[in-house]
């Protein structure tokens, strides 16, 4: 299962890097949005994948699954949403005011305006 | 136990709540984060008394023990850098009033204001790798925030560069905590270093160095060190001064500060890694040194000069021994202090003059003497001139270099004090001296009110630089915890 979850990660970091490195906008935040996914699953992976009985204490089972990296995974998941969001209406105001959503527009220096 | 040291958060937190919604009250918005600025510097200065008599604070939070919960710790080195945090919030706090301009304070200025302090004092205060994650972003929202309001085409342009870094940044900090947590199974900082201590006995092993250097690509894009530092020049450049101010002097430095952190109380079996931290440090002074003396922008200058000073505080760490790190726990909170002064001070010129250009600016000190002096003793404080407060720290830092046998670093700290006084003489050469030129926004610039926040600043920096004799226990203490481990170890998990 791990083996299958380290491709899965490989490939969406595989696709955000080819996203990334585009030159629309967003093209780039669909890349940012996988590339945050990509961690997510590593930290569940990295936390061990389910190989006991549901964290309730009390019961009787040999073992238990680890909860701590859902929580964190949670808490990720939630700061990158926020960020994308974030990021969309950057990128929509940007496009508003700079009139392009191609990031070879938005080169320059500081002295063009 | 302590609810003391949690109060650095909530009360900049509970302030921004509120200042949404008094958004369009602009003189009740300055009176509740005025009054609640004045509460944190308070909070702070009695965590600082409380840690120097009782050593290091932790608070375990909804009492859930230490390595199962989330733990906040204050040790002197963070309670320090909390307390000069809130100072230098509350003088770019005052320094706003008279230069943000209405439109963005009625857009929750002052609200995002205090949201980006919770994620400083958070970063600084917490005790859990994972909350540290959690802090930063807190911190980058708000400063994501802080660049962008105003929507002009410039500050549109480079904060959208500025959170793609951030964005890729925290996607392999998220990386580096899962593969850290893999390894030892835990998140709280103490136990991390507990645990990495077990396994190290016969040498660190590989993965574990992995996770030094990821932690040192993360902290360090946020800390602007050698190779990483690309994004800082034009995302630094776009916003107005007070922001500017609270970014170059404070989230760099929590870029340096977690590098400290993990660094000393993680990875000090690991002399390797300190050999590249040490070698980045370095090449960031060299490279800082050659911005800052190829510029003629004022703030280019003064940002390149970020650079310098988060090489020289790395280099002191990566040096590890007690004069070095004493000397980089000093300068860093010098460091804080002149660069807020001098971004202060560069915004009050652009404010006279309407340019940050060195060449169309000349004989500033003719009508405004004061604004003058002030700058020459912020530039000398900054290039470390003694009695000011950049001297002794840059001393200690250069005497550990010397003792740890790493002369050529030494040496390169040594020499950019030089030319570090040259680039910021250029600008007092150039800008303060010579004809006297009049300029069309000069008669809308309110000099003297702004010029009480820098000078606030300058003051303390003085003081500090002076009393130099007396703080230095303060500073010893936190060097103390940062050279062994185990003062911290057994203050969080044996309560």
């Amino acid at each position: 299962m791990e083996i299958l979850m380290a491709f899965v990660i490989g490939i969406l970091f595989m696709i955000a890097t080819y996203l990334m490195l585009s030159k629309s906008l967003l093209r780039i935040i669909v890349g940012t949005g996988l590339l945050s996914h990509g961690a997510h699953l590593l930290i569940l992976t990295m936390g061990g994948l389910k190989r006991g009985a549901a964290p309730i204490l009390g019961g009787n089972e040999e073992s238990y699954t680890d909860p701590l990296p859902q929580a964190l995974i949670l808490t990720a998941i939630v700061i990158s949403f926020g960020v994308t969001a974030f990021f969309l209406v950057l990128a929509y105001r940007s496009y508003q005011e700079l009139g392009t959503d191609n990031v070879e527009g938005m080169r320059g220096t500081e002295k063009d305006d | 136990m302590t609810n003391l040291i949690i109060l650095p958060i909530l009360i900049p937190l509970f302030t921004g709540v509120i200042l949404i919604f008094l958004n369009k009250r602009i003189t009740a918005q300055r009176v509740v984060a005025t009054i609640s600025s004045i509460g944190t510097i308070i909070a702070a200065w009695l965590i600082v008394q409380r840690v120097r008599i009782d050593g290091i604070q932790s608070l375990n939070v909804s009492s859930w023990d230490a390595p199962f919960g989330i733990t906040l710790v204050s040790d002197m080195f963070s309670a320090l850098l909390v307390l000069t945090t809130s100072i230098i919030s509350f003088v770019c706090l005052i320094y706003s009033f008279k230069s943000i301009g209405e439109e963005r304070e009625k857009y929750y200025f002052y609200a995002v204001f205090n949201f980006l302090l919770v994620g400083v004092n958070g970063a600084f205060t917490t005790g859990d790798i994972f909350n540290l994650f959690v802090f930063f972003e807190v911190m980058l929202m708000s400063s994501y925030v802080l660049l962008v309001l105003g929507g002009t085409k410039i500050q549109l342009r480079e904060s959208i560069k500025y959170l793609l870094v951030n964005v890729i940044s925290s996607a392999l900090f998220v990386i580096a905590v899962a593969y850290l947590y893999s390894v030892v199974g835990t998140l709280n900082m103490a136990h991390i270093s507990t645990r990495i201590n077990e396994i190290s006995v016969n040498g660190m092993p590989g993965i574990l160095t992995v996770i030094a250097v990821l932690f040192l690509i993360v902290f360090g894009l946020k800390g602007a060190i050698f190779p990483l530092y690309f994004w800082m020049p034009g995302s630094y450049y776009a916003p107005p001064a007070p922001v500017l101010a609270l970014f170059g002097a404070l989230l760099t430095k929590v870029g340096v500060y977690s590098i400290t952190r993990t660094y000393t109380l993680f990875f000090y079996h690991d002399m390797d890694t300190f050999g590249l931290l040490s070698i980045l440090a370095i090449l960031s002074i060299v490279f800082g040194v050659i911005g800052a003396i190829a510029y003629w922008d004022i703030k280019n200058i003064i940002i390149y000069n970020i650079i310098v000073a988060v090489g020289v505080i790395l280099y002191g760490i990566s040096v590890l021994n007690t004069a070095s790190i004493t000397g980089a726990v000093y300068y860093l909170i010098h460091d804080i202090l002149i660069k807020a002064a001098l971004f202060l001070l560069i915004g009050i010129v652009i404010s006279i003059t309407g340019t940050s250009n060195l060449r169309n600016i000349s004989g500033l000190i003719n009508r405004y003497p004061g604004l003058g002096w002030t700058f020459f003793i912020a530039a000398l404080a900054l290039a470390g001139i003694p009695p000011l407060s950049g001297f002794v720290g840059k001393l200690l830092i250069v005497q550990g270099g010397i003792e740890g046998e790493s002369f050529i670093g030494g040496f390169i700290t040594l020499m950019s004090s030089l030319l570090v006084l040259f680039s910021v003489m250029k600008i007092f050469i150039n800008g303060f001296w010579g004809k006297d030129r009049t300029y069309r926004r000069e008669e809308k610039a309110p000099v003297k009110q702004l010029l009480i926040a820098p000078v606030i600043l300058v003051v303390i920096s003085a003081l500090y630089g002076i009393g130099s004799e007396s703080i230095l226990p303060y500073i010893t203490q936190a060097a103390d915890t940062l050279l062994d481990p185990n003062i911290y170890i057994n203050a969080v998990l044996k309560e």
